[in-house]
């Protein structure tokens, strides 16, 4: 009724080309970003800033750019939490021995992982598919090795670099709404960022190539450029939110973090959430990073309200059971939409343009 | 149709945590939030240490607290992962009036937290992990507590054990000693106390790093036995990695207690899948293994003849176990420190990090807690937060860890040299990071 194309006229170009085309998905971004730059910081505890909204931030902005290189571009990476590291690094070394300004340290650690992304992409000129996710994983743990040796970038055994006292123009910034702010100004301008380059010529070459690269050869696009220019924009996002892991969430690069795990579990949030779809890694991300806390803690509230479970149960079984239900909630989530949460989505949306007619 | 089933899925999780209010914080009740990992690779493990600590912990409150004083603890899964860490940390922390301390129970976390918990006041407890050069204390790592041993203590043990083998210290001119290590920030860490002490002593150190996770490690054994010729291995490795060198080195014929293994490497877990091969093989501990200690017998009495406890009866007794127990005495015997001097009442993180610097758990304290012969005295200051260093050392029969020797001190002179130095160069990064 509210939801249609209906009444909805294009005069000029610009409203052509217009990101959220019908009015009420303007509103509903509009609230959305209203929320999160007014409400959250205001209204949240410190407990939800710190150990939710800041890594959903974070991951989904690791999601976001493995989404790029693996929805879009159609090329499978197990690398990215080795890319994240990379980020982390860099940010820490440039930030607290050259004192590079944060912003700057931040878009450096993202081009220095575009570099190293875009090195470890040139084999995906000659192998697709699996054979590539094998081959990445090299550079996840080429990259592990690299950090844990070299100790002008880890300093020594512990590899754990802590950041000093984030500052910019002498902006100091130590409580948990501004480093939350410093992650959500990053992560909408990404994600717009990405929304639009998604519809230009280059996220077009992407999508060619991902659909079919033999008929997007032909028709005269360069694989070799295309190709490497998605392992660097991808990996220029997964060193930004490397950077911002260190920067805005746990206060130190430590290779610990940024382990294989890590890698399998971005892969599972584009999967999850919807490839090629950008709300889909903003979804993904919620749900593996958030799910498994939501589960925990429901388990701990009926534990406390309803009946106590550690009574019936032996420890054992209730911290597996919580990885169960993590595991079925999963299977049935993929089962009910194969193309991930962001699908489902549109659903509901396909749904309302009708509602409340039948057809 | 599926949609309406997704809404109800949403509803069944969500309904209780709407429904969820904070708990009711009980006056005389001491919050004690556990960081535990019963998944994950290291389940084992962690599931033996949060078990252990639990049932004491139990014990404690059926013998009517701590001066007084129940202990109120609740589990919060990390799967051993930073991420998770810090979650359940920041969750826990301001929980049921506030936690006063906190045993990451996994190097990665620790190293997560040392900052938070600096800045929050909360001591943490890393009973033999963590960083090694927190023993230092002082103002360059206030909150942090290696207490009983740390690996550059036990390093120390494990030379000094190899001299007594071989007949004297000065026996160990021209021996060979391999270290066999998985190849991340963990297995690295003693590789300077190491390097220093073959200085001293003359010995040849080897090293042979094994790629994480260590499954294959064939070609090192090859080098130690063959290439190396060596004479003693010190297994350095962690989880599954543990076992791999035992069956490796019987398949290329080197002796079994010439290796000594670290204390996470020193489990039942570790060798009873590398069965007969695993016959001889030494580690170090810093705690009593098996059920003969009044204090063991004592939870096996009140809680497992009660039917209650957290985990099957036959782990009572084992090396994950008994480590779970005596975190639980280090964090009692710090609270009932935190009582005595602040009065009986649940106390704060600088009252506890107080009392951490002012343990003294001796002979006859250890004795009324039924714990002598388990662990060794311990003596902490504000400018040792270790206590002791002690280590002893075991042998696995083929069924059981026995005990071998008596509690072994650690090489002061050479551990509080590495220790200043390296906390002087954290000392000094943080300056440049401030």
């Amino acid at each position: 009724m509210f939801y249609r194309e209906t009444g909805v006229f294009k005069t000029t170009y610009a409203t052509d080309m217009e990101l959220f085309p019908l009015p009420l998905d303007k509103i509903g971004f509009a609230v959305c970003i209203l929320f999160a730059f007014l409400i959250v910081p205001f209204f949240a505890s410190h407990y939800l800033l710190v150990s939710i909204f800041i890594p959903f931030l974070v991951f989904s902005l690791a999601a976001l750019g493995l989404n790029i290189l693996t929805g879009y571009a159609g090329q499978l990476s197990l690398g990215h939490a080795g890319f994240m590291a990379v980020g982390a690094y860099a940010t820490v070394v440039m930030y607290n021995r050259y004192d590079v300004p944060l912003p700057l340290a931040l878009l450096g650690a993202g081009a220095i992982t575009a570099v190293v992304g875009s090195t470890f992409g040139l084999p995906s000129l000659r192998i697709k598919g699996f054979y590539l996710a094998v081959s990445t994983l090299a550079a996840q743990l080429i990259i592990e090795w690299v950090i844990t040796h070299v100790k002008w970038i880890s300093g020594g055994v512990y590899s754990t670099v802590d950041i000093r006292a984030l500052e910019f123009m002498g902006w100091k910034i130590d409580t948990a709404p501004e480093k939350y702010y410093v992650a959500l100004v990053i992560v909408v301008v990404m994600a717009l960022f990405a929304k639009n380059l998604m519809r230009s010529r280059i996220g077009r070459a992407w999508m060619s190539i991902r659909d079919m690269d033999v008929a997007s050869e032909i028709i005269g696009i360069s694989q070799f450029k295309y190709k490497v220019l998605a392992f660097a924009v991808s990996s220029f996002y997964a060193g930004v939110a490397g950077g911002l892991v260190v920067a805005v969430y746990y206060g130190s690069a430590n290779i610990e973090e940024f382990h294989l795990m890590l890698s399998f579990e971005i892969l599972g949030m584009v999967i999850i959430g919807g490839m090629g779809s950008i709300l889909g890694s903003f979804l993904g991300a919620a749900f593996m990073t958030l799910l498994p806390i939501f589960i925990d803690l429901s388990i701990s509230s009926i534990s406390h309200n309803i009946v106590d479970l550690s009574k019936v149960f032996t420890p054992d079984l209730m911290a597996n059971a919580k990885n169960m239900i993590f595991g079925a909630l999963i299977i049935f989530f993929l089962a009910v939409e194969p193309l991930g949460l962001a699908r489902l989505w549109n659903t509901i949306k396909d749904y309302l343009r009708l509602w409340p007619f039948p057809y | 149709m599926k949609l309406r089933w997704a809404l109800v899925i949403s509803l069944v999780i969500a309904g209780p945590m709407l429904m969820a209010g904070p708990a009711a914080a009980q006056e005389k009740e001491q919050w004690l939030p556990l960081l535990c990992y019963r998944t994950g690779p290291y389940a084992p493990g962690g599931s033996g240490l949060c078990g252990g600590f639990e049932d004491y912990i139990d014990l404690i409150n059926l013998k009517g607290g701590v001066e007084g004083i129940k202990l109120k603890w609740e589990e919060c899964e990390t799967a051993y992962s930073p991420p998770r860490g810090v979650e359940c940390y920041e969750r826990t922390k301001q929980e049921h009036g506030g936690a006063c301390v906190h045993h990451p129970r996994a190097t990665g976390i620790t190293y997560a937290l040392t900052e938070r918990a600096t800045a929050d006041k909360i001591p943490l407890m890393t009973l033999g992990y963590g960083r090694a050069d927190a023993q230092a204390g002082g103002d360059i790592f206030p909150y942090v507590f290696p207490l009983v041993t740390t690996y550059w203590s036990q390093v120390t043990g494990k030379i000094k054990y190899i001299a007594q083998r071989e007949g004297g210290l000065e026996e160990l001119k021209g021996k060979k000693i391999a270290l066999l290590y998985i190849d991340v920030a963990y297995g690295q860490e003693t590789i300077p106390v190491l390097k220093t002490l073959a200085a001293k002593y003359g010995f040849e150190l080897g090293l042979f790093p094994v790629p994480p996770p260590g499954l294959e490690q064939s070609a090192q054994w090859l080098d130690i036995k063959r290439r190396f010729k060596a004479d003693w291995v010190i297994n350095r490795n962690w989880g599954i990695s543990c076992t791999v060198p035992l069956k490796e080195a019987a398949r290329v014929g080197f002796p079994r207690d010439h290796i000594i293994g670290v204390w996470w490497c020193g489990s039942e877990e570790d060798v009873v899948p590398a069965g007969p091969a695993a016959k001889g093989y030494i580690s170090t501990n810093f705690h009593g293994v098996g059920q003969n200690f009044p204090v063991i017998q004592e939870i096996l009495d009140q809680i497992y003849m009660k039917g209650k406890g957290n985990l099957p009866v036959t782990r009572v007794g084992t090396v994950y176990y008994n480590r779970g127990v005596i975190e639980g005495i280090m964090t009692v015997e710090a609270l009932r420190t935190a009582y005595k001097e602040f009065g009986a009442k649940p106390v704060t993180g600088e009252q506890v990090k107080w009392a951490l610097e002012h343990l003294n758990i001796d002979a006859a304290r250890l004795k009324e807690i039924g714990a002598q012969g388990f662990m060794p005295p311990i003596k902490t200051s504000p400018t040792d937060h270790e206590g002791g260093g002690w280590v002893r050392f075991q042998q696995w029969d083929g069924t059981k860890w026995v005990p071998i020797g008596d509690w072994v001190t650690p090489m002061k002179e050479v551990v509080a040299e590495q220790v200043k130095k390296s906390a002087a160069e954290y000392a000094a990064k943080k300056k440049e990071e401030k």
